[in-house]
């Protein structure tokens, strides 16, 4: 049985940089993932991150942009820490060969991002999480000696002992088939949101939320899902990612009227408000009419504005999007986009050293909720995320692991997923298909938990999402094989899902105002007195999802009217 | 929507059977990938197809495979054009080469293709001291850089390497592509280490032959084998890096020949690259014990009219006229104050420049 000081189950930004961090502090580190750690989600971020670098710059402007962005729903502290310890880490990720785009005077050069008073936004042309990302994992392979990866291993159940301590998890490598336990005197969850609840997302098909709801099972709560991101720049044909960074360097958005109507909505930031209230604006346009496209269901982002040799350079990325996937030369012509499911600024709460309230379980990136987000993420804020609370989380969990002797390790759960797993392959081909479930889930989602909500939709979704979860104990696959059997981590995955799906909805239900990312029509104003606060949600004796709530911490900034 | 056809490859270890072929039919927007075909066929017939995928966008590098015998991402291929490009149209669709098949579309790619990545020290080993803030580089360095940095380890370069077919110990053009990012990357403090090693390596930088598969391969731009040619001027122009396996003097000789006779000289090519660039060569001991342990070889050419004695003592050339157009040439190119390099993310293709 392996056995570690920490093991951090998904290796993207914040699961790599939580291993080298563990590790650097002497800890025997596992780092365990369903994919090789460079196909992992992080790879997709695009635009940049953020840190007050420039010699006008200050953190705290970072961290009121931060708390503005979040619509005060934020937690100042945690806040604080990230934009204060931001610098360093930019610095860090630089000397370990993070291959920066510079000025012409050789320094980090920064780009504009949406919501940001200042360029503060480093870049490697429009690839910036795949640097990061490939960076991270040369560094792993550099540090072999001290961590031990297990890629293409599927993790399936936490594991707790009597005390209630986390002290592994179950997983099956997908490669054999092989199911076994890792033992580890602390846990640190890095493996992403739950974006493949929505259909279409910019999310890759491995975010399953996984993480968030295999922390719920065993009690953890979970704060703030209902707070979901729509980016407002998604290609119309297929959901795909267009970088922020576009806007970043100066495109525009136009209507059908060939107008720059973010003027109407934002008129001192235009294009480069909040993504919230960007893709609200979009969402408007397209519903009262003056939508582009065959169905009205798109807006143009013009990208021509910005000179061609500085897109061919710094936005390489989406004109390859451009031309593979729409068929569209964007240095020439507008392309057609809308708002899509983008993040998840819910997960599993945290405090900021990744602590969770289930001692030796931690979580950090978008699987986890510090909260720094609040109700709206700004661009370029998620990948410091990853970075800072992986770390703060890799260099604690080491810490912790100084102090502990090995826990032991119960094989009950070993034992049940096994079984939980055999009963999928041998179920009659009688109920539905597992893909239909996720299918209708996505559909569901996209159309009544979106950019705007109200009570009848959100009541209509979570009806849906009952059904979807009574008729997925039956729902069939076809694979009965041992070796890379994708079908049956798919039907885990669904169910994973499924725990996500409903914490969004009921939290969405609860929340009678609007902030942030949460827009409900039957309660269109922000309502600091009764719901500043945070919605928590744990898992009931009887398995429904039970509501509680937590302060927002407040350092520096009182809430105040929300306009850019 | 339109109906398309895949005939995929299957293969099922647990069966002790072997690879088969099936086929599937599907209906999708001809602008919708060979992916989301083959993720409809898994979803509505059958569960058990496996691929790796993640993105569906070209960014994860999962779904690398075979399109029609070519290779490819499968989320980078529209339908229309795989079906186009069929040959009984039938979109083909198997596992990448070069590696060993696991099931059905997957390959061992730990088994190939990260052995060689981490065959080439694939970490910065950053230049000392540590500055306190960013390391000050020049601005067009970090955009060069950009070009090897995009890529994004799916194998299809190493799918297709007709090198590695050859010599399954090349090191290859995706870790050789990796190597340039170091190399091409001014923070790095052991260029010259690292060029030697690749230029003295027998399955190193001078094992490509040059046959342009992995820069058709590559769906993210990154011309593995261009960056493979800048690690030799690197090593044989700047860092005077003279290999045993004469790469370095090949490379040289055949440059020369050219520049000489506006047309290759292969008479003289075989004594130079083991004797040096110069008509003396051939009496030099390195460049006649080639000669004479190519006896063999030359006698089989003579035999087949590849070479005839006559072209031996009298090499081809081209007119005068032409041989001064290509001296012009080359004093075009090497007067230049800076080594023209091709990168996408500098001066684009020849028609984004338009």
């Amino acid at each position: 049985m392996p056995a570690h000081d920490v093991l951090i189950i998904g290796a993207g930004l914040a699961g790599q940089r939580a291993a080298l961090a563990a590790a650097e502090a002497g800890a025997s580190v596992a780092i365990m993932s369903k994919v090789h750690p460079v196909r992992s989600h992080s790879v997709a971020a695009a635009g940049g991150i953020n840190a007050a670098i420039a010699i006008d710059d200050d953190w705290t402007e970072h961290a009121y942009d931060t708390v503005k962005g979040s619509d005060f729903l934020g937690d100042q502290d945690a806040i604080e820490i990230m934009c204060s310890e931001a610098p360093g880490e930019a610095m860090h990720l630089e000397h370990i060969g993070v291959t920066f785009h510079r000025n012409e005077k050789g320094e980090l050069d920064l780009r504009a991002f949406g919501g940001a008073s200042k360029k503060r936004t480093a870049y490697v042309a429009d690839i910036t999480g795949q640097a990061i990302l490939h960076v991270l994992y040369e560094q792993l392979m550099r540090h072999e000696a001290t961590v031990d990866r297990y890629e293409e291993w599927f993790s399936t159940s936490l594991i707790l002992d009597e005390a209630g301590h986390c002290t592994g998890c179950v997983a099956r490598e997908i490669r054999s088939g092989a199911i076994e336990i890792f033992n580890a005197k602390s846990v640190i969850l890095c493996n992403g949101g739950n974006g493949q609840c929505y259909k279409p997302t910019t999310n890759a098909l491995i975010c399953t939320g996984d993480g968030i709801a295999q922390a719920y099972r065993v009690g953890a709560p979970i704060m703030d899902m209902e707070m979901v991101q729509y980016h407002p720049t998604t290609l119309a044909e297929n959901g795909f990612l267009i970088t922020e960074g576009a806007r970043g360097e100066g495109a525009h958005l136009l209507n059908a009227e060939g107008r720059r109507f973010m003027e109407d909505y934002a008129p001192n930031k235009m294009e480069l408000a909040s993504r919230d209230v960007v893709s609200r604006a979009e969402q408007t346009e397209i519903n009262e009419g003056r939508g582009v496209g065959p169905d009205g269901q798109g807006i143009y982002l013009d990208i021509t504005v910005v000179p061609r040799k500085r897109v061919l350079e710094a936005l390489r990325e989406i004109v390859n999007i451009g031309r593979d996937f729409a068929g569209t030369d964007i240095t020439r012509e507008p392309i057609m986009i809308r708002p899509g499911q983008h993040y998840i600024m819910g997960g599993v709460k945290t405090d900021v050293d990744g602590r969770t309230p289930i001692p030796g379980l931690y979580a950090a990136g978008e699987v986890a909720c510090v909260s720094v987000h609040g109700g709206n993420r700004l661009g370029a804020n998620s990948l410091l995320d990853t970075l800072i609370f992986g770390r703060r989380s890799g260099e604690h969990a080491a810490a912790r692991g100084r102090e502990l002797a090995m826990p032991g390790a119960p094989t009950s759960r070993l034992r049940e997923d096994e079984s939980a797993i055999e009963e999928i392959m041998g179920r009659p081909r009688e109920g539905r298909r597992v893909s239909e479930i996720k299918d209708e889930l996505g559909t569901t989602m996209n159309e009544y938990v979106a950019v705007y909500r109200d009570e009848e939709g959100l009541t209509k979704a979570h009806e849906v999402v009952h059904r979807l979860k009574e008729e997925s104990a039956t729902a069939y696959i076809d694979d009965g094989g041992r070796v890379f059997n994708q079908d049956v981590l798919g039907a885990l995955e669904v169910g994973y899902m499924l725990d996500c799906a409903e914490a969004t909805i009921v939290s969405a239900l609860e929340r009678k105002e609007s902030r942030g990312a949460q827009y409900r029509l039957d309660y269109p104003d922000r309502d600091d007195e009764e719901w500043l606060k945070h919605i928590n949600v744990t898992r009931g004796d009887d398995g429904e999802p039970e509501i509680s709530y937590s302060e927002v911490t407040i350092t520096k900034w009182q809430p105040e009217v929300r306009k850019y | 929507m339109a109906e398309y056809t895949l005939r995929l490859r299957r293969y099922d270890p647990d069966s002790g059977e072997a690879a088969y072929w099936e086929e599937h039919t599907v209906e999708l927007e001809p602008h919708r990938s060979v992916l989301e075909g083959i993720l409809q066929a898994k979803d509505r017939s059958d569960g058990s197809i496996g691929i790796r995928c993640s993105c569906r966008a070209a960014i994860c590098g999962s779904c690398g495979v075979r399109i029609n015998g070519r290779p490819d991402l499968a989320c980078h291929k529209h339908l229309r054009r795989a079906e186009k490009e069929s040959k009984d149209g039938v979109i083909e669709v198997e596992p990448m080469g070069n590696m060993p098949v696991i099931k059905d579309l997957i390959v061992d790619m730990e088994a190939v293709h990260w052995k060689k990545i981490r065959r080439v020290t694939p970490w910065l080993i950053p230049k000392q001291p540590v500055p306190e803030r960013e390391y000050i580089v020049p601005r067009e360095n970090m955009v060069d850089v950009t070009q090897s940095m995009a890529c994004i380890q799916c194998g299809a370069c190493v799918s297709d390497c007709l090198s590695m077919e050859v010599d399954p110990e090349f090191i290859g053009p995706a870790a050789l592509a990796k190597a340039y990012r170091f190399v091409g990357d001014p923070r790095d403090d052991q260029h010259f280490e690292r060029l030697e090693d690749l230029a003295e390596d027998p399955h190193g930088i001078y094992d490509c032959t040059h046959c342009f598969q992995c820069i058709d391969a590559c769906p993210k731009g990154v011309a593995p084998m261009s960056q493979i040619m800048r690690l030799r001027r690197r090593a044989g122009n700047d860092f005077d890096i003279e290999d045993r396996n004469n790469g370095e003097r090949h490379e040289a000789s055949f440059v020369s020949l050219v520049k000489q006779y506006g047309l290759l000289n292969e008479a003289e090519l075989l004594p130079r690259s083991y004797g040096g660039d110069s008509p003396l060569a051939k009496f030099k001991p390195a460049a006649a014990a080639e000669l004479a342990s190519s006896l063999p070889v030359i006698a089989k050419a003579l035999l087949r009219r590849k070479v005839t004695p006559a072209a031996v003592f009298a090499p081809h050339k081209l007119a005068a006229a032409d041989r001064k157009a290509i001296k012009r040439i080359f004093n075009e190119v090497e007067g230049r104050e800076e080594r023209l390099e091709f990168n996408i993310y500098i001066s684009g293709r020849d028609e984004d420049l338009l």
